[in-house]
């Protein structure tokens, strides 16, 4: 197997021309094309994401000395409460919306999702969703203060007596965004379950799809619990009922229940398509078969359905009774076993493998590595005595940004460089990727790996100020965080200018299979000029069957001579 | 190789179903009904809690809820199922006077349960401030009540429609997804009124 360097793919010589969105007027409009669609997710996305990066860098900021002296308190407070809603709601969830959007209906052979006027609606609810958020900052009062989780009776607060204050405005903006996801989520499952092409059986399908399939399940089951928490939040504060408000005889902690319920899950919801997205990378990269395609493809199910029971772990010190913490902590520690699972199989398919360190598969690695670190210590806080321990600190913080950015946000970096090939037609730079890179696994270790021993020393989260004995760490992770914040730079740089100007991208760049390779880069607006009618494995790298019976294609590496 | 599947063998992995319209749009309405009905469950389980652990559950003063007329219109709204499914059976034989009759008899007793309703509100000694009860008693019947309205007014559209004659046999997709939110709402409608009327 030649190792292909991206700087001098042989192009193709006859590549089909196909008329494609080539027009960026496009990705304004309201498109109902999927691909359209995907894109304008993914790039609205990460423009949220560099605001909530923003915000964070402030937070950072300001914890680099132990006085509270760069912002007052109540922007502190907005400032974290609104970096963490945005870093959720609009930057992962909507960006692995976006890959999904590209890349299911190619992936499994349809010509669009099954729904495509309500996906262009889902989607452009979330622009809607941001500009009411920002919006909030400029309500009487500044915008919310009380976390992403709005805890009551903290949330409940209205300090400036005004009917329309932060906290409704970010209510309203999350409901919205509970809308669209369901929209979202019914268009995927219809759309998986309904539109694969002749032959893709359920254990044909990418394990992309099989993430996306198992994680939007959890948006049908998991977001309606979601939903009614905030309605019956919602009408606390404007309407004066008492559901949750202790002074009137309401119960604080049923909030907790419907919140973590859906937020639990939620979890997974964003983790189990960057597990897809591991598992589309490692075989090409790799170029071996997938190991254990269909226990990997079950246990993202498992993981689905066991990850609905074990909210209460969220509540082990809001009073919740001996045995059901007990109870709790074991379905816990269930979760470790289909992700543990998984963890294996990547590294059995990497193993031994012809591996090809382009940026994708840095990337992918990286956040491999990042994940199972925050595994072992997301094992530690799920036994009830540590979590009781270091509940609230930065032990915590760090764990979840570990998950969150050296996973999550890593594993879309991973994405963004390897389909993006196929979404505009060009190669990136090759060099620019890789310095991308180091920059951000440097960054993201100095940025996080300090709020353990933090944590551990006692500091405790959503605080502006603390003892001078925690400057070390905080000075390190502040400088961290710059670091994170200019790694962005050579990523938009590459971006920009690899769409605008990089050498065209034939249909095939990796030499991968799955259907969306076998169409033209990018892809001919209704994807195939015929169905596909698929007859072999998804991951056969290594063996020589035909992925379909119908489409003949250059670049497709296993095409078999006639 | 196990299962080399060839085209139009296997029924649901078949290319077909790219234009299965009308199945896509019932599939995704049920997958849809499916979630609706996770927030009813939510409130459920939130009323059965708060039920179990409030010390002063009823408002002060109020002893009970009045049962009888909310059990007359639970009979009304029950039997409207019944009639929907006459009125969708008609319209498969192609009787549109009867598919029309029979769905403003439905319509006529979603409507006389959407007032019975209104008049038990009206006559209650307590309001949706009143404690963790009166929150909850008005939220689900209020949020119910909604969805009977929804209801109705989908009922409204497809009768209208079918005064076209372009559309009542172009597919039935409108008419049948009526019908399934309608026996939803009566089916959520059952467990409210066991949790809220019978359990006191
Ligand atoms: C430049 C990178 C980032 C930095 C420097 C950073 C830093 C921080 C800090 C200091 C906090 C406040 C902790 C506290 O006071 O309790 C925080 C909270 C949070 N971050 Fe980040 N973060 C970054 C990226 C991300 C990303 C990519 C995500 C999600 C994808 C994320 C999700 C969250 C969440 C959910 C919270 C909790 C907010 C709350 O307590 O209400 N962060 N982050
Ligand atoms: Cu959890």
């Amino acid at each position: 197997m030649t190792n292909i360097s991206v700087k001098n793919v042989n192009l193709p010589s006859e590549e089909p021309h196909h008329e494609s969105p080539g027009n960026w007027k496009e990705y304004f409009s309201f498109s109902t094309d999927h691909k359209v669609i995907g894109i304008q997710y993914l790039v609205t996305a990460f423009i949220f994401f560099l605001v909530g990066g923003i915000f964070a860098m402030v937070i950072r900021g300001e914890l680099i000395t132990p006085e509270s002296d760069l912002v007052d308190r109540t922007f502190y407070n907005g400032m974290f409460t609104m970096h963490g809603t945005v870093m959720l709601f609009l930057w992962t969830f909507p960006s692995l919306v976006g890959f999904a959007n590209y890349l299911v209906p190619l992936m499994i052979g349809a010509r669009d999702m099954a729904f495509p006027r309500l996906n262009a609606v889902a989607f452009w609810m979330v622009p809607v969703v941001g500009i009411l958020l920002m919006a909030s900052f400029f309500v009487p009062g500044g915008p919310a203060q009380a976390g992403w989780w709005a805890y009551p009776p903290v949330s409940l607060q209205n300090p400036t007596g005004h009917l329309i204050n932060g906290q409704v405005v970010w209510l309203l903006a999350v409901a919205i965004s509970g809308v669209s996801s369901i929209m979202g989520a019914v268009n995927f499952v219809t759309t998986i379950v309904k539109m694969r092409a002749p032959g893709m059986g359920f254990f044909k399908m990418p394990l992309f799809v099989w993430a996306v399939f198992s994680a939007q399940i959890i948006q049908l089951f998991g977001l309606p619990a979601l939903t009614a928490g905030a309605v019956m939040l919602l009408l606390d504060l404007t309407a004066g009922t008492a559901f949750f408000d202790p002074s009137k005889g309401g119960n604080p902690v049923m909030f907790q229940h419907y919140f973590w319920f859906y937020s639990h899950p939620a979890v997974y919801v964003i983790i189990l398509p960057i597990f897809g997205i591991f598992s589309e990378i490692f075989p090409v990269y790799s170029r071996k078969p997938l190991f254990g395609y269909k226990v990997v493809a079950i246990s993202s199910l498992l993981i689905a359905v066991v990850s609905a029971i074990v909210w209460v772990h969220h509540l082990y010190v809001s009073g919740t009774p001996a045995w059901m913490r007990m109870l709790f902590m074991v379905t816990t520690m269930l979760v470790s076993v289909p992700t543990g699972i998984k963890v294996f199989a990547w590294v059995a398919t990497i193993w031994g493998g012809k591996i090809r360190l382009t940026t994708p598969m840095l990337f992918a690695l990286g956040a491999l590595i990042m994940f199972v670190f925050a595994g072992i210590v997301g094992i530690m806080l799920s036994s009830v005595p540590v979590d009781v321990h270091v509940n609230n600190t930065y032990f915590v913080v760090g764990h979840f940004h570990y998950v969150l950015f050296g996973t999550v946000t890593m594993g879309l970096y991973a994405a963004i460089y390897h389909w993006f090939p196929k979404m505009t037609g060009r190669m990136y730079y090759e060099g620019w990727g890789k310095l991308h890179f180091w920059l951000t696994f440097i960054g993201t270790n100095l940025n996080f790996l300090p709020m353990h021993p933090l944590g551990l020393q006692g500091m405790l989260r959503r605080i502006s100020s603390y003892a001078p004995e925690y400057e070390f760490w905080n000075i390190i992770a502040s400088l961290g965080s710059f670091l994170l914040g200019m790694s962005t730079l050579p990523f938009i740089f590459n971006m920009v200018v690899s769409w605008m100007h990089g050498q065209k991208a034939p249909a095939n760049p990796w030499r991968a299979i799955g259907l969306e390779w076998l169409v033209s880069s990018p892809p001919p607006v209704e994807n195939f000029e015929e169905i596909p009618i698929v007859i072999s494995e998804p991951y056969g790298y290594g063996k020589s069957e035909p992925l379909t019976a119908n489409i003949q294609n250059q670049s497709h590496p296993y095409k078999p001579h006639s | 190789m196990d299962s080399y599947l060839t085209s139009g063998e296997s029924h649901h992995a078949s290319g077909e179903h790219t234009h299965d319209e009308e199945g896509n749009k019932m599939f995704g309405f049920i997958v849809f009904l499916l979630s609706e009905s996770v927030i009813f469950l939510s409130f459920f389980a939130g009323y059965i809690v708060y039920k179990i652990t409030t010390p002063n559950w009823l408002p002060a003063g109020i002893s009970g809820l009045e049962i009888k007329d909310p059990a007359i219109n639970t009979v009304i709204l029950v039997s409207s199922s019944f009639v929907i499914y006459l009125a969708e059976r008609a319209l498969q034989r192609h009787d549109l006077m009867k598919f029309r009759l029979f769905l403003g008899a439905t319509m006529a007793m979603g409507s006389y349960f959407l007032l019975g309703q209104a008049l038990e509100w009206n006559s209650l000694a307590f309001g949706f401030t009143s404690g963790v009860f009166g929150g909850m008693f008005y939220l689900l019947t209020g949020f119910h009540g909604l969805h009977v309205l929804t209801g109705i007014i989908l009922q409204l559209i497809i009768l209208v429609r079918s005064f076209n004659p372009g559309n009542y046999d172009t597919g039935h997709f409108g008419v049948n997804a009526t019908s399934l939110f309608w026996h939803f709402v009566d089916v959520i409608w059952i467990v409210l009124f066991i949790l809220i009327y019978l359990w006191q």
